[in-house]
């Protein structure tokens, strides 16, 4: 009697078994691995504009906040804004725009942004700038490949606005989602033309800048804000500190931006 | 000979198994090439197709060559005018019966309209008037059958070349194509070739049997020569007679194990010794008579098919025996039951080996 | 057969309960998405929003390159995949390994590639556009070569495979029969893998019109030139969601209706 009904039970266990252990393996990798390494690790979104003034912050805030590591998601300020109000996990948010930052605000995900930075669009053109591209006015030019970025990304917008402002009408042949893909395309002398931040230009050997002039461009705040959905709310306080510090303001300053 | 097939077939020295097929077929004759599977008969189809080229040797079809590596001549498969039969069929899925049958001559830029006529016209004799329109899929083996054969006699080809054509099909459908066969066969003026594996179609339907095993030609004759003078063992178990090596002198043949008296007195050296299942006789005690060859021995084995009984004796000359069901009985044959075995002289074929 | 009869056989023939269980989760994760999508539908918006030139533009750019893709590919697709699986020639193995590898290396690197060899400064972009003024990127034959870049690996893929399993017998036998070498590929050969070629033709069709990352890096994005529907979808959602839900619902009602049609046609389940 036993024996049999042992066998049935034991065979029968670990059928079962597999998919309980399956879940509950989900599950576990879900959920946060709670403790102190959580929370020593701070998500920051920030626009791609900042990559290499922001690779450089985090090292210097690590090397400051040793216990402390900084997770960067860089990507075009609209596709961010769209992650942190659907949730996506983040405890910092450094647009490139205002306009993106007050969305994720109104829609309750950050609260308190400062502007920290603030940065101003060039024409930048290969080296060789085979286009002979001198001004704004050339960009009309039907003969020239131009790229800007596209309307929605900051860097799009604002450099429409400069457009709009000097009354020049782009001979436009492609929108790219941000600008680091719009510099790489001039940077190989695909484009021979294309709207991008100064700092783009600066941080890139294989382009060459043609100024806009003062009074026609424009000036980009980007403002940095803690979410409020966000894991690490003191990492992410201590992150905005720093990048309002004194330290961080000249390390964004190395890499071409402006004064806040 | 400017006409028919004169062949000499060599191929395949490097992968390992080697080939060698003379063959000689004059027009209206049918030549066919026995032999178990594996001993290369398909590669023979390809090679007279054209679909394999030589090594070395050569084909020549009415005086054309078509195969040549000395002389560098290599006529393409289209250009052989060959008809091949193959074994199972290989007809067109996506085509009708009539489209498939009609193939060769919309291939020779025939006008459409006109190879349909001759299609039907050709279904009309294989018996298949009225299945025109359907697929291949549709119809039976025999049909199948039918369908192949048309398909490469409507092209009027200098050679047939049928590959196994009833090996597909069950008992009672070889037999009813096998007369359909037979019947065309009388009809086509050029040679043909007939490969198989199965020595009652040999026998049946060919003028000439070439047995080819391993590659090589073993034996070359009619019904009657391989049936009764087999030249090695796999031909006289296809007979089913038996086959025994030995010396002769003075009308002796010495076997390793038994000395047989034989007809012939003047044959002398090593032998090849034919015994016919059927010359055996079973006694239960020693014979009396003119018999000279008798020994005592053992049924090894009994197998009965049929009206037909096999009986295998043992020692000293292991010999396969066929005798009558009614003499089983009469006997009262058993295996291990002692019996006497006696053969006259004169029923033991003996060739030179 | 009797009602008991089909509910016994039914019951028996089922798979175990675990089976359906993971079964009903791999069916999720298809319709799950597609239900996000429909939930987040404006439907009232809809017809105004399908008549946006934006969706026009998109739309007849789409079909533009996954259609000349697919003839494309079946150009020079086919005779490649005969090459391919009748022709031994040294170095088929790396011949073979390099048609898949649109397949296997990701999409953008595949545009990246096609900029280094076909950009202004390419290496074949270079002298053509020097010799003729040509320029490839940012036109919409650049999107319809990345796109048949990244598509053409399954039309190959597929044809040289039903070439492999046709039984070169039917061959021979045409070919004993007088038909050459065209004839015997135009009436025996290509009618027999015709299912495969369909098969092919359809998958590379759906591949291409999916496309983005190749053509994105190599053709770039302005509407009416080069911007297809998953660009277009891609740019809207960032500026404005609900023509890019829009754009996609469109999207899946194409593909859905051709995959379900054509399959039925070419690959009927019993």
């Amino acid at each position: 009697m036993a024996p049999a009904g042992g066998r049935r039970r034991r065979g029968q266990l670990p059928r079962a078994a597999l998919p309980a252990f399956l879940v509950l393996a989900l599950v576990a990798a879900a959920c946060d691995s709670g403790g102190t390494t959580a929370e020593s690790v701070i998500l920051v979104s920030a626009a791609a504009s900042l990559t290499d003034a922001f690779a450089e912050i985090e090292g210097a805030f690590e090397a400051a906040n040793p216990e402390a590591d900084v997770v960067l998601n860089l990507g075009g300020s609209s596709v961010l804004r769209e992650q942190i109000l659907e949730g996506a996990p983040a405890d910092v948010f450094a647009s490139a725009d205002i306009a993106n930052m007050d969305r994720v605000v109104v829609g309750g995900a950050a609260s308190q942004p400062q502007v920290f930075a603030t940065n101003r669009l060039e024409i930048a053109v290969p080296l060789d700038n085979p286009g002979g591209v001198t001004e704004l006015a050339d960009l009309a030019d039907e003969s020239l490949l131009v790229g800007l970025c596209a309307s929605g990304v900051p860097c799009g917008d604002f450099a429409q606005a400069v457009l709009d402002q000097a009354g020049v009408t782009a001979a436009v042949d492609t929108f790219e989602p941000n600008a680091r893909a719009l510099l790489t395309k001039i940077e190989s002398g695909d484009l021979d033309a294309g709207m991008v931040y100064v700092t783009d230009v600066a941080a890139s050997e294989s382009v060459a800048g043609v100024e806009i002039p003062e009074g026609a461009n424009v000036t980009a705040a980007y403002p940095i804000a803690p979410t409020t959905g966000g894991a690490n709310t003191e990492g992410a306080a201590a992150f905005v500190a720093f990048v309002l510090s004194a330290e961080g303001q000249t390390i964004l300053a190395r890499h071409g931006f402006g004064a806040p | 000979m400017t006409t028919g097939l004169q062949a000499h077939l060599v191929s395949g020295r490097d992968n390992g198994f080697a080939l060698d097929v003379p063959l000689e077929i004059a027009p209206g004759h049918t030549v066919a090439l026995l032999g178990p599977n594996g001993a290369g008969k398909s590669t023979v189809v390809s090679l007279l197709a054209g679909l394999l080229p030589l090594d070395t040797g050569r084909i020549s079809l009415d005086g054309r060559t078509l195969d040549d590596p000395t002389g560098n001549v290599f006529v393409p498969p289209e250009e052989r005018g060959i008809g091949v039969v193959f074994q199972d069929y290989v007809l067109f899925p996506h085509l009708t019966v009539k489209e498939n049958v009609a193939f060769g001559l919309r291939s020779r830029k025939v006008s459409r309209r006109e190879a349909a006529e001759r299609a039907t016209k050709w279904l009309q004799r294989v018996d298949l008037a009225g299945l025109g329109d359907g697929k291949p899929g549709d119809l039976s083996g025999g049909q199948k059958q039918r369908v192949a054969l048309a398909r490469a006699l409507i092209a009027e080809p200098r050679l047939l070349l049928l590959d196994e054509p009833l090996a597909a099909l069950d008992a009672t459908t070889r037999v009813e194509l096998r007369r359909t066969l037979d019947d065309h066969l009388e009809h086509f003026p050029g040679p043909r070739l007939l490969i198989t594996h199965d020595p009652t179609e040999a026998f049946l339907l060919a003028d000439q049997i070439h047995v080819m095993e391993d590659g090589a030609v073993t034996q070359v004759g009619t019904a009657d020569d391989i049936r009764l003078r087999p030249r090695t063992p796999y031909i006289a178990d296809l007979a089913g007679s038996n086959l025994v090596t030995g010396t002769a002198s003075g009308g002796i043949v010495a076997t390793a194990t038994h000395d047989l008296h034989v007809g012939d007195t003047r044959i002398a050296g090593p032998v090849l010794a034919t015994i016919h299942p059927r010359a055996i006789s079973i006694h239960r005690h020693q014979p009396e008579g003119s018999p000279r060859n008798t020994w005592e021995t053992v049924v090894s084995r009994i197998e009965h098919y049929g009206d037909r009984v096999r009986l295998q004796t043992g020692d000293p000359l292991p010999l396969t025996a066929e005798i009558t069901p009614n003499a089983v009985d009469a006997l009262r044959l058993t295996e291990d039951a002692v019996v006497w075995v006696s053969i006259k002289a004169t029923e033991i074929g003996v060739e030179a080996d | 057969m009797t009602d008991r009869a089909t509910e016994v056989r039914r019951k028996t023939s089922r798979p175990p309960a675990l089976v359906m269980v993971l079964a009903l989760l791999g069916l999720a994760v298809f319709v799950v998405p597609l239900v996000g999508l429909l939930a987040r539908t404006p439907w009232q918006d809809l017809p105004e929003l399908l008549t946006e030139e934006v969706v026009a533009d998109a739309l007849r750019l789409s079909l533009i390159a996954s259609l000349g893709a697919t003839a494309i590919s079946a150009v020079v697709g086919v005779p490649l995949a005969l090459v391919l699986a009748r022709v031994d020639f040294p170095g088929r193995s790396i011949v073979r390994g390099l048609v898949l590898l649109p397949l296997v290396v990701p999409p953008v690197v595949g545009g990246a590639a096609l900029l280094f060899a076909l950009g202004r400064r390419g290496v074949i972009g270079e002298p053509l556009y020097e010799a003729t003024g040509l320029v490839l990127p940012f036109s919409t034959w650049g999107v319809v070569i990345a796109t048949t870049f990244v598509a053409m690996p399954f039309l190959v893929i597929t044809v040289e495979g039903a070439l492999r399993n046709l039984d070169p017998r039917f061959e021979g036998a045409a070919a004993s029969l007088g038909a050459g070498r065209w004839t015997v590929l135009r009436r025996v050969t290509l009618p027999m893998i015709a299912p495969s070629l369909a098969a092919g033709l359809l998958l590379t069709w759906a591949r291409a019109l999916g496309e983005f990352g190749a053509t994105i890096t190599f053709a770039g994005n302005l509407q009416g030139r080069t911007q297809t529907m998953p660009l277009a979808v891609f740019v809207a959602l960032e500026s404005d969601r609900d023509t890019a839900v829009a754009l996609s619902l469109i999207m899946v009602v194409i593909s859905l209706t051709v995959l379900v049609v054509l399959r039925e046609r070419w690959w009927p389940s019993r």
